[in-house]
């Protein structure tokens, strides 16, 4: 199988070393042309949302993907990647919400919910019934959640991780541990 | 392990961490709130707040300080992207300083004036991440035991000529594949030569790079400059005078963060790199006469 990995900005090198751990083939999107290869899966990385979000846009990247995941292609988002697939997004600065850029996860997502990099942290605790290592870095989380979405993981009461349909995002950086577990859940999705 | 120093090696690991999370990149030197909602606008993936570009720090001479804490939250207030700010080398309190005041990342930077001519700062006794200037590998190195999370390449700031980053980034690389060539018994003594500790030495040998992540920075003033960084190997850029010092600041920043991105399409490249208007003027370093490279070694 073929996982593509979002490659405008941010840790998406990181991603493609754990799905390699696991023997998947791993290709890069960095325009829209490399929307139309051939792959089984998307992953949307952890990095700068703003940044993100513009390039998808800008380079047309943001409707052929959206495409594609609302018919059904297994999408991870991480951080920044949650952020680029909530239907709603709250920029903790007052007012409106806004739509991320692919805005395919019914949920609401607050940006820098931790504050800057001195509230960054790591911990260990339940991800879908199975303890793996957590590392939020300036991360958000999900303020809200449609009914029909699972929540995978709070911390601290906040939502971290959650499913729905096809879709998986997480608060925190699974590519950034050693542990493959939550890449594994992915690959099973 | 004491508890304590098991939060300072979860500390530098986030802090490394953070620095990840900026790859592929632009960080983008701003003066003022008007101009990091510009640099945040156009893609940057993080500002550096100073007072004054590098360019206008060499035209007006005299010593060059931290910046007023003032100005450093009304650009916090004035974006969501990750702010750093740069502290003169040595001076441990303007870090405090910036620490106090919940900074995203200190660059301990060349650009201002030394404020100590023998030691760096004790990096590790901050919560707070830090970047530092390298021009080779032993400088990187020396700055990474030190504490920094980051490094990027010295260059020549505010000149907008890029030979000494291109020199610096090609330096520091040759010096990784000639660590990576070496029998495991020759180690010890490339750790004298760099007078670094072995582990460190032993991770560049094992991992054909630094343990930490690695900018372009100084005199980039083009689309061209910044691909041609990532093609040497840097894993971002920091642009300072060469966007808030050309003739049309937006368009030109979107375009260095286009070409951040796609570094090895050179048609994306040419049509980003179409109608910038004026880059920065420049200076080469055969006409300055301050050499900030040569700064904290």
């Amino acid at each position: 199988m073929t996982t593509a990995v979002l490659a405008l900005q941010g840790a998406f090198a990181e991603h493609e070393s754990r799905l390699k751990e696991l023997g998947e083939t791993v290709i890069e999107l960095r325009d829209s042309d490399d929307c139309a290869l051939a792959f089984d899966r998307l992953i949307l990385p952890g990095g700068e949302s703003t940044v993100q979000s513009k390039l998808l846009k800008e380079r047309g990247m943001d409707t052929l993907l959206r495409r594609k995941i609302e018919e059904g292609m297994p999408t991870f988002g991480t951080c920044a990647g949650m952020i680029l697939l909530a239907q709603h997004v709250d920029n903790g600065q007052g007012g409106d919400t806004q739509s991320g850029a692919l805005a395919t996860f019914p949920a609401c997502v607050r940006r820098n919910a931790y504050g800057r990099q001195l509230g960054s942290f790591h911990t260990v605790d339940t991800f879908a019934d199975m303890q793996v290592p957590m590392t939020f870095i300036r991360a958000p989380y999900l303020d809200s959640v449609e009914d029909s979405v699972s929540v995978l993981s709070r911390v601290d009461g906040n939502i971290v991780a959650a499913r729905w349909k096809n879709q998986l995002v997480t608060a925190f950086h699974p590519e950034v541990d050693s542990d493959t577990s939550v890449h594994e859940y992915f690959l099973r999705m | 392990m004491t508890a304590e120093e098991r939060d300072a090696i979860t500390r530098t690991k986030l802090n490394r961490e953070l620095a990840q999370m900026l790859k592929g990149g632009v960080i983008m030197d701003v003066t003022t709130p008007e101009q990091a909602r510009i640099a945040e606008e156009a893609g940057a993936c993080a500002v550096m707040a100073l007072e004054r570009i590098p360019a206008d720090i060499r035209a007006a001479g005299g010593v060059s300080r931290m910046s007023d804490p003032k100005m450093i939250k009304g650009i916090q207030e004035a974006v969501s992207i990750p702010v750093m700010a740069k502290v003169r080398i040595g001076h441990f309190v303007e870090a405090q300083v910036l620490q106090a005041i919940d900074i995203d990342y200190i660059d301990e930077s060349e650009v201002l004036s030394p404020a100590d001519d023998i030691y760096h700062i004790d990096k590790t006794a901050f919560d707070v991440p830090f970047v530092c200037g390298a021009k080779d590998l032993g400088e990187a190195l020396r700055r990474i035991s030190e504490g920094a999370t980051m490094i990027r390449t010295k260059g020549e700031p505010g000149t907008g000529d890029v030979v000494q980053a291109v020199s610096h980034m090609r330096a520091m690389n040759a010096q990784i594949r000639r660590i990576v060539s070496m029998r495991e018994d020759e180690l010890w003594e490339e750790a004298k030569q760099l007078r670094v500790s072995v582990e460190l030495v032993q991770y560049v040998h094992d991992h054909s790079k630094l343990p930490v992540v690695n900018f372009a920075a100084g005199g980039i003033a083009t689309p061209a400059d910044a691909a041609l960084m990532m093609q040497l190997g840097a894993e971002g850029v920091f642009v300072g005078s060469g966007i808030f010092a050309s003739g049309d600041p937006v368009k030109r920043a979107r375009a260095i963060v286009g070409a951040t991105t796609s570094f090895n399409d050179p048609a994306k490249i040419a049509e980003l790199s179409e109608d910038l208007g004026e880059a920065m003027v420049g200076i080469n370093k055969d006409e300055i006469e301050l050499l900030m490279a040569e700064r904290g070694k």
